[in-house]
C-alpha cells in the first residue's frame, strides 16, 4: 500500500495505471449494473476519466 | 556485359526525375512509401472517429439534410445515460457477453485438451468440430431458428427427450425467459471452435521436456495441470477472452436472424439498439453519441485487458 501510494506521489506508471484501470472496471460495472439508474447514469463520466487517465500516465516512466 | 533489370530501369529513368531522386534523403523516402497507408487510415479510420464525435454533440438528422443542424451539448449523453431502456440493454448485452465467453472458454479450453491428446482420427475430428466456424451467422440464424421450432425443432424434443417435458410447450425464441439463453447457446456452439483453436495453439506450444521434467519429480497429473499447462496456456485463453469479448460487444448478425432483438427487448444487445436509433429512427446526432458511449467503453476495457496480457506474457 506504502508502494502504491509512494508511486502516485512520484508520478510512476505502475501505480498510476492500476488506479486507472480501477477506474476503468467500476466504470463498466457501473454501466451493466441492474440495481440503481443512478450508478448508470454516472458510468460514462467514470470510464472517460479512466481511459484518459490511462491514455495519459501509460507515458510516465516506470 | 549484361545490365540487371534495376540497371535497366535506372538508365530508363529521365534525368529530371532521376535527379530528383538523387536529391532526396532516406527519411523523405520512407515517408512517400509511408504517406499513403497513412492517409489512408485517416481517411477510414480517424476522420469517422472524429466526425462522430462532432455529431453527437447536434441535433442532426440524416433522412432530414436540409435542416438547421442544432449544437446541443451534452444534451444527447444526458438522454442516453438517464433512459432506463437503455440500460436494460446494457444488461442484456452484460449477460449475453458474460455467458458467452465463460461457456466459450470452458468448452473450447477442454475440447482443446481432448484434441492435444495423440489418438486415431484426431484431425478428422479437429475438423468436424471447427466447421461451426466457417459458417456465415445468417446461415447459423436460420439454422438455429429451425432448431429451436416448438413444433418440428429437434432441440425441443432433445430437451424433451431428457427432461420429459411436452417439447410443445416452450419455445426457446419466444419466450422472454429463456430468448437470451437461445442467443447464448447459438453463439456458444458457433464460436466454441474459435477459442479450441487459440487454446489448441498455446497447448501445442509447451514443450514436453516440462511435463517430463514433472513426471520425474512425481507430480500428479492435477498438479501438473494447475502448475503447468494452466500458467503457460493463459497468454493464450485471455487472447481468446478479449477477441471473443470485443466480437461479442458488437454482436449484430446472428441475434436480428435468430431473436431480430425481441420478444420485447429481451434480446436487443446495443449494437442492434443503435442500429434501431441510426437506420429506423433517423436520429444521427443521438446515435452518434450512442456509439461515442460503447466505443470509449471498449477502447477502455481492451486498454486494462492488453496491459494484464503484457503482464502475463513477461512472467
Amino acid at each position: 500500500m506504502t508502494n502504491f501510494i509512494t508511486g502516485l506521489l512520484r508520478l510512476r506508471r505502475g501505480a498510476w495505471e492500476a488506479l486507472a484501470s480501477v477506474l476503468i472496471a467500476v466504470g463498466v460495472l457501473m454501466l451493466m449494473q441492474p440495481f440503481t439508474i443512478a450508478l448508470y447514469s454516472y458510468s460514462f463520466i467514470v470510464i472517460l476519466a479512466g481511459t484518459v487517465m490511462f491514455l495519459i500516465v501509460s507515458h510516465f516512466p516506470e | 556485359m549484361t545490365t540487371s533489370p534495376i540497371q535497366k530501369v535506372a538508365q530508363s529513368t529521365p534525368d529530371g526525375v532521376a535527379k530528383k531522386i538523387r536529391g532526396l534523403s532516406d527519411r523523405t523516402i520512407a515517408w512517400i512509401f509511408v504517406a499513403p497507408t497513412i492517409f489512408l487510415l485517416l481517411a477510414v479510420n480517424i476522420f469517422p472517429l472524429i466526425w462522430t464525435i462532432r455529431l453527437s454533440f447536434t441535433n442532426f438528422r440524416v433522412n432530414r439534410p436540409n435542416k438547421d443542424v442544432e449544437w446541443v451539448g451534452l444534451r444527447n449523453y444526458e438522454r442516453i445515460l438517464n433512459d432506463p431502456d437503455i440500460w436494460e440493454t446494457m444488461q442484456a448485452t452484460a449477460h449475453f457477453l458474460l455467458w458467452t465467453i465463460t461457456l466459450q472458454v470452458l468448452i473450447g479450453f477442454l475440447l482443446a485438451f481432448l484434441i492435444n491428446k495423440k489418438f486415431r482420427g484426431n484431425d478428422l475430428w479437429t475438423t468436424i468440430i471447427v466447421f461451426p466456424m466457417m459458417l456465415s451467422p445468417a446461415v447459423v440464424g436460420n439454422f438455429w431458428t429451425f432448431l429451436y421450432q416448438p413444433q418440428i425443432g429437434l432441440f425441443n424434443y432433445v430437451i424433451a427427450f431428457f427432461t420429459g417435458v411436452d417439447p410443445a410447450s416452450f419455445s426457446m425464441i419466444g419466450d422472454v425467459h429463456l430468448a437470451p439463453w437461445a442467443i447464448i447457446i447459438a453463439d456458444t456452439w458457433m464460436w466454441t471452435p474459435f477459442v479450441m483453436l487459440i487454446c489448441l495453439a498455446g497447448l501445442r506450444s509447451i514443450p514436453d521436456s516440462i511435463y517430463e521434467a514433472a513426471e520425474c519429480d512425481r507430480a500428479s497429473k492435477w498438479r501438473q495441470f494447475w502448475t503447468i499447462t494452466i500458467p503457460m496456456a493463459l497468454p493464450f485463453l485471455m487472447l481468446a477472452v478479449l477477441f471473443r469479448g470485443i466480437e461479442n460487444f458488437k454482436m449484430f448478425d446472428l441475434v436480428v436472424q435468430l431473436t431480430g432483438g425481441g420478444p420485447g427487448n429481451t434480446t436487443t444487445l446495443t449494437s442492434i439498439d443503435l442500429k434501431r436509433e441510426a437506420f429506423e429512427k433517423w436520429r444521427t446526432g443521438y446515435s452518434s453519441a450512442y456509439a461515442v458511449i460503447l466505443f470509449v467503453t471498449v477502447f477502455g476495457l481492451a486498454s486494462i485487458y492488453v496491459k494484464a496480457l503484457n503482464k502475463v506474457k513477461e512472467r
